[in-house]
């Protein structure tokens, strides 16, 4: 085979896009300076792309007067104070350990039940079960809004309102269509039923088998899936905005409206804590960002 | 593979992933068992959560409800008039749609642009891809917010320095600008979502066809147009009906952009559905408005999940 066809197909393999060496979308190979031409072009878009994160950040080492002279420059003189004072006033470290605890907890326990629910579905797919897992796909299309009232209410009576174990369960209730969906379909392909009947000769109980057999094999779908809740949870802010209410509880959306509340035009303040809002999940999504492209390219990701 | 001498008649005759059916009682109540321990707490939670609340939401929406006292007299379809009748509601809904049609428009244009340009012979075309995509991974809450700041200030501040009228506009102060500002916002977040499908859909290409296109000469344009667009149109309907879906869904960077202002003019019907319910409290119009939009939320995300399955299907 050709070597600029394998290097391509390795390259597709790898994470869907293509290297620079290939022939991209012509057949043909360019000339070194098309290349080079194109690559400025195609860099300065993604700056430019990225701009309104230069205006947030730089804007946010300034003091207030600053900012409003020129919102455009280098800051000048540089200042950390509006970190400081937001630190404290936005109650960040809380924040970010709501946020931490509900999200973590929530996707290890999400993709926990969620696995063994999916592989007892698709194993014992009696008449029940496939009406549950029927009932599991359709709710996939029912919106947040259409039950938002609902679950205040039910939280509200199961005595779990501010609470974040309370938004912990919830979030698993409202988890499941999509985890079972794509759990189900990756249990049948990925793992074999001849392993599963070897284990049980060798007297493993059903619980044994899924702990030591199917979970290890569910591994990439489980991490895929671990990635999407994440996003989601951790961003989430509607459902945090109503079930709790303590601000020792509050997650990073929730603190962040809370403060543009009460701060509405200090920018000078508002700006640090939108940084410090945006840099846990960044670097969370630039630490797997291989990984999460590869799951959005392979459209087992659903918007 | 059988292991006991079962009869002939008895013998599964399905694929193996199955089980077959336990034929002692003691068996029976071991599988409910399982069934029980494995599918249990997922069910349990999902149908606290979401079929109880799915079902307590169309209830109510044939009710006066308060959930504050939890009172809820039946009215019957009055709700349903009230909400049909609501000029707020028609404008929520025009808004949505008009928003919802356009940002899908835009955001498939941009994010199929954004992948050509990424797939074309280019150094650093994964940083590039990383680049568009960080948008995505922001919440939607904080991007309104960093919105805000741009919008107002930033622009403010280009406008002066450069005298172009565009960045001069009031632009969190009009109706319409209004409109086109959230529009941006949404459509910068989600292009490089769409980018990102585009781009594996236009890897998958078959080689041979691209070298045969070569070989009979055809350059750039002809190539995008004739070879590439029709082969990832599968990709192109999936991401048309995910767009049209989420977009609908509008909430976080409605809130915190424009929060429906000025004066209810940019208030998307998730939004609106929101202030019903909790800012004028009428948990029961708001009901009856919540289900006519899993209706139509329903409609579209079923035409895009059965687009999805007909792509994996020829893929």
């Amino acid at each position: 085979m050709n070597i600029t066809r394998r290097a391509r197909r390795q390259a597709a393999d790898d994470d869907g896009a293509p290297i620079t060496a290939l022939k991209g979308t012509t057949g043909r190979k360019p000339p070194r300076s098309r290349i080079i031409l194109l690559s400025v072009i195609t860099g300065l878009l993604a700056l430019f792309w990225l701009s309104p994160f230069w205006f947030v950040t730089s804007n946010s080492f300034k003091e207030f007067g600053d900012i409003l002279k020129d919102a455009a420059g280098v800051p000048d003189p540089f200042t950390l104070d509006n970190y400081s004072t937001a630190w404290e006033s936005a109650g960040f470290v809380s924040a970010f350990f709501n946020s931490f605890f509900v999200t973590a907890l929530a996707v290890v326990l999400m993709i926990g039940i969620g696995a063994m629910a999916a592989w007892r579905l698709a194993r014992v797919p009696h008449r029940m079960n496939k009406l549950v897992f029927y009932i599991f796909v359709s709710a996939m299309i029912i919106p947040f809004q259409t039950i938002m009232i609902p679950i205040v209410q039910i939280t509200s009576d199961l005595h779990l309102l501010d609470s974040r174990i309370g938004l912990v369960l919830i979030y698993l209730g409202l988890g499941m269509p999509l985890t079972v969906f794509f759990l189900h379909g990756f249990v049948s392909t990925a793992v074999p039923v001849s392993l599963e009947e070897a284990a049980r000769i060798d007297g493993a109980s059903s619980w044994q088998t899924f702990r030591y057999i199917v979970l290890p094999l569910l591994r990439p779908m489980l991490a895929t899936l671990a990635i999407l809740h994440t996003f989601w949870i951790w961003n989430d802010f509607l459902l945090p905005l109503l079930v709790l209410f303590d601000p020792e509880k509050r997650t990073i959306p929730l603190a962040v409206f809370q403060f543009f509340g009460r701060h509405a035009n200090a920018w000078d303040l508002a700006l640090a804590t939108l940084v410090m809002g945006i840099l846990p999940i960044l670097v969370f999504f630039l630490a797997f960002q291989k990984h999460i492209i590869k799951g959005v390219a392979a459209g087992s990701v659903k918007g | 593979m059988n292991v006991s001498g079962l009869k002939t008649r008895e013998r599964v005759s399905a694929p193996a992933a199955v089980a077959p059916p336990p034929r002692s009682r003691r068996r029976r109540l071991r599988e409910i068992r399982r069934d029980i321990g494995f599918v249990g707490p997922g069910l349990l939670l999902f149908c606290i959560f979401v079929v109880a609340a799915f079902a307590s939401s169309v209830y109510h929406s044939f009710t006066d409800w308060n959930v504050v006292t939890g009172d809820a007299p039946w009215v019957g379809a009055d709700n349903y008039r009230a909400v049909l009748d609501d000029p707020r509601v028609a404008d929520s809904a025009i808004f949505t749609a008009k928003f919802a049609v356009i940002t899908t428009i835009l955001a498939n244009i941009i994010g199929l642009g954004l992948a050509l340009l990424v797939t074309q012979p280019i150094f650093l075309a994964k940083v590039y891809r990383v680049m568009f995509f960080v948008p995505n991974v922001i919440g939607g809450v904080i991007l309104g917010y960093v919105f805000r700041f741009i919008f107002s200030t930033a622009f403010g501040a280009i406008g002066d320095a450069t005298g172009i009228g565009f960045f001069q506009l009031p632009w969190l102060g009009t109706p319409a600008t209004g409109f086109w500002a959230t529009v941006i916002v949404f459509v910068w977040k989600t292009s490089g979502y769409l980018m990102v499908i585009y781009v594996a859909a236009i890897v998958s290409i078959d080689d041979s066809l691209v070298e045969a296109a070569t070989i009979d000469g055809a350059n750039w344009w002809q190539m995008t147009r004739r070879v590439t667009l029709p082969l990832i149109m599968p990709a192109v309907t999936v991401s048309v009906f995910l767009t049209l879906s989420i977009s609908t869904k509008l909430f976080d960077v409605n809130f915190a952009l424009t929060n429906g202002g000025p004066y209810g003019s940019t208030e998307a019907f998730a939004l609106n559905i929101y202030n019903e319910a909790f800012t004028y409290n009428n948990q029961g119009v708001a009901s009856a408005k919540a289900v006519i939009f899993f209706v139509v939320v329903g409609f579209i995300t079923i035409v895009q999940v059965s687009a999805t399955k007909r792509r994996e299907v020829q893929l």
